[in-house]
């Protein structure tokens, strides 16, 4: 795949793109299948995104998008295949030929490989906006409470809530909320953050400003795959677009490409409803 | 413009001028309350000039050793059989949600039994646990007879600490189901234990369902411990009890006594009211919430005068 031929224009702009191939997998999904029941969710997903880059995943609901972000972050175990973030295979070790499903201590250093950021925020209420940043690091990676307040503060000026550190989730907006799930995710350092339709549950005139943060943080190099509906910030933001149709990966490629002149009709049909 | 039948007399509004807006009266609202209070007055006096009624007894009784001594032993009972049940409900409220068919099923078991049978009756079962195990024996632990370790306080204690278990796992298990899944996973996708996820992040905020709930058991406990001067514990009704049978002031006595039960659940009740204010952080919105006393006061005089 021919990644640095189509990168993202703005992204281009901000940081020197670095040829693909100078660059490891963070994230490697081979063959991923999952099943609820009798329900195939996934039925052999394969995927690769590299350090900095942003994938955007699109596709119906039922596809299975939400389901392989919640298997990355071991939310979920997988059936069949495996997947790997940062060369640890996830949620398994493997011992001669079999996958062994690892101790619930490792599974729980790898899910801190990986950080989500949810359709519904999941802030916990009970805590403020800077509770809700600080208790991941301070509490669970038992890192020093004064560096990890310092950057904290930091992370919610950035996402654009200096003004909001003490309030309680209840008394923010959901754009708000969303920013500062973001910016908990953001504050365990993970090595890829993964939004699962992260502006489907706000109003629309709110939207924006959680996708302004996301952009920002594409541009950085953050590593990203991002499960959205939002066709816009796809074609802004993503270096590769993948759609998915039925469990499977149906298309991947540059964004702009898949966006502009998709070589599946399933893919250029749901393009023709979304926009 | 059509004018509704009502208003018909009324003039124009005038574009740019402000009216002054004012609120209909409620004065059957005060006459009914000043009816009321007549009456309760009315109730007031016949109680105290009743022929028989000795108050000279009641307040004598009221302030006396025997008296403040089954008093204790209520609370102490109170106390004791809510950790107790309280204990139970955590263990057997989150086995019930255990995702082993075994220890929910057993949990399922032990709430059936003994929130299906009356409180008296497992009290008299366990005073007479002697019947039909007369030894009682743990090996290095207990190894005594039942009838000298079943005193009436740990029958009272074992009585009401299991039944309240019982009710407390299922008040437990419905306050867990209250907070939403997504919280969960939260805590678990940024690596947390299961443990702490109960600790930090589920239970806080389910305390927030359950407290009020514990708040009434407490209460409730309160006074179903008079119960346990059937199996001849004298907590303070049991003591009054006892002083009626000898004097023959029955009704003095029962006034004691209530008076102790309403003056501890008041207390109670108010700690209840601070209690939850502290666990319900993040959920109110805004604005210092009032004390207890001025929120009785400043609503009920705002309803009182239809404001």
């Amino acid at each position: 795949m021919a990644l640095d031929a189509t990168p993202g224009a703005s992204r281009a702009a901000a940081a020197p793109y670095k040829a693909a191939g100078d660059r490891p997998d963070v994230v490697e999904c081979h063959g991923v299948s999952k099943s609820f029941g009798s329900v195939h969710v996934l039925r052999g997903v394969d995927l690769q995104v590299r350090e900095s880059e942003v994938l955007c995943i699109l596709g119906p609901s039922g596809a299975g998008k939400s389901t392989l972000l919640r298997c990355i972050n071991h939310l979920e175990g997988i059936d069949g295949g495996w997947i790997k973030v940062a060369g640890q295979i996830i949620g398994y070790e493997l011992r001669g030929d079999k996958l062994y499903e690892l101790p619930e201590r490792v599974i729980r250093h790898q899910r801190g490989l990986s950080g989500m950021v949810f359709q519904h925020f999941n802030l916990f209420p009970h805590f403020t906006a800077l509770e809700n940043v600080m208790v991941g690091p301070v509490e669970l990676q038992k890192e020093p409470k004064a560096e990890v307040e310092a950057r904290a503060r930091s992370f919610l000026d950035r996402v654009g809530l200096a003004d909001k550190m003490t309030v309680y989730p209840a008394q923010l907006s959901g754009g708000q909320q969303q920013r500062v799930a973001i910016a908990r995710a953001l504050a365990m350092n993970p090595k890829v953050l993964l939004f699962d339709e992260p502006t489907s549950a706000l109003d629309p005139e709110v939207v924006g400003e959680v996708l302004s943060v996301m952009l920002e943080l594409a541009q950085e190099g953050r590593t990203m795959i991002v499960v959205t509906h939002e066709v816009g910030f796809a074609r802004e933001a993503a270096d590769r677009v993948a759609f998915m149709f039925d469990g499977k990966v149906a298309e991947i490629g540059p964004a702009k490409a898949v966006l502009d002149s998709p070589s599946e009709a399933r893919t250029a049909e749901f393009l023709a409803h979304v926009l | 413009m059509d004018t509704a039948p009502v208003s018909a007399q009324s003039p124009a509004l005038q574009e740019g001028a402000t009216y002054e807006i004012v609120r209909r009266k409620h004065p059957w609202r005060l006459a009914a309350a000043a009816v009321v209070l007549a009456l309760l007055a009315l109730l007031v006096y016949g109680a105290a000039n009743a022929q028989n009624m000795h108050w000279g007894v009641v307040g004598h009784y009221l302030f006396t050793g025997v008296i403040f001594q089954g008093l204790l032993r209520t609370i102490e009972l109170t106390a004791a059989a809510m950790a107790m049940g309280l204990c139970l409900g955590v263990i057997f409220g989150i086995m019930r949600l255990s995702p082993n068919p075994v220890l929910s099923s057993v949990s399922w078991l032990y709430v059936w039994a003994f929130r299906g049978t009356p409180i008296i009756l497992q009290l008299f079962l366990w005073f007479n646990l002697a019947l039909i195990f007369p030894h009682i024996q743990i090996p290095g632990i207990v190894d005594a007879s039942t009838v000298k370790i079943m005193t009436p306080f740990l029958a009272a204690l074992l009585g009401f600490g299991i039944n309240e278990g019982a009710y407390m796992s299922e008040i437990i298990r419905g306050g867990l189901m209250s907070v939403p899944p997504g919280q969960t996973e939260a805590s678990l996708s940024l690596g947390a234990s299961s443990g702490w996820t109960m600790r930090r992040v589920v239970l806080p905020q389910a305390l927030r369902v359950i407290l009020p709930t514990i708040g009434n058991e407490t209460l409730g406990m309160l006074k179903l411990t008079s119960l346990a001067a059937f199996i001849s514990y004298n907590e303070l009704f049991g003591t009054v009890e006892t002083i009626y049978y000898s004097n023959s002031q029955v009704i003095e006595l029962l006034m004691v006594a209530g008076v102790w039960y309403l003056v501890t659940s008041s207390v109670l009740s108010i700690g209840q009211y601070y209690l939850e204010r502290k666990v319900g952080r993040g959920f109110q919105r805004g604005g210092r919430s009032r004390t207890l006393v001025e929120r009785a006061v400043v609503s009920g005089w705002v309803k009182l005068r239809g404001a």
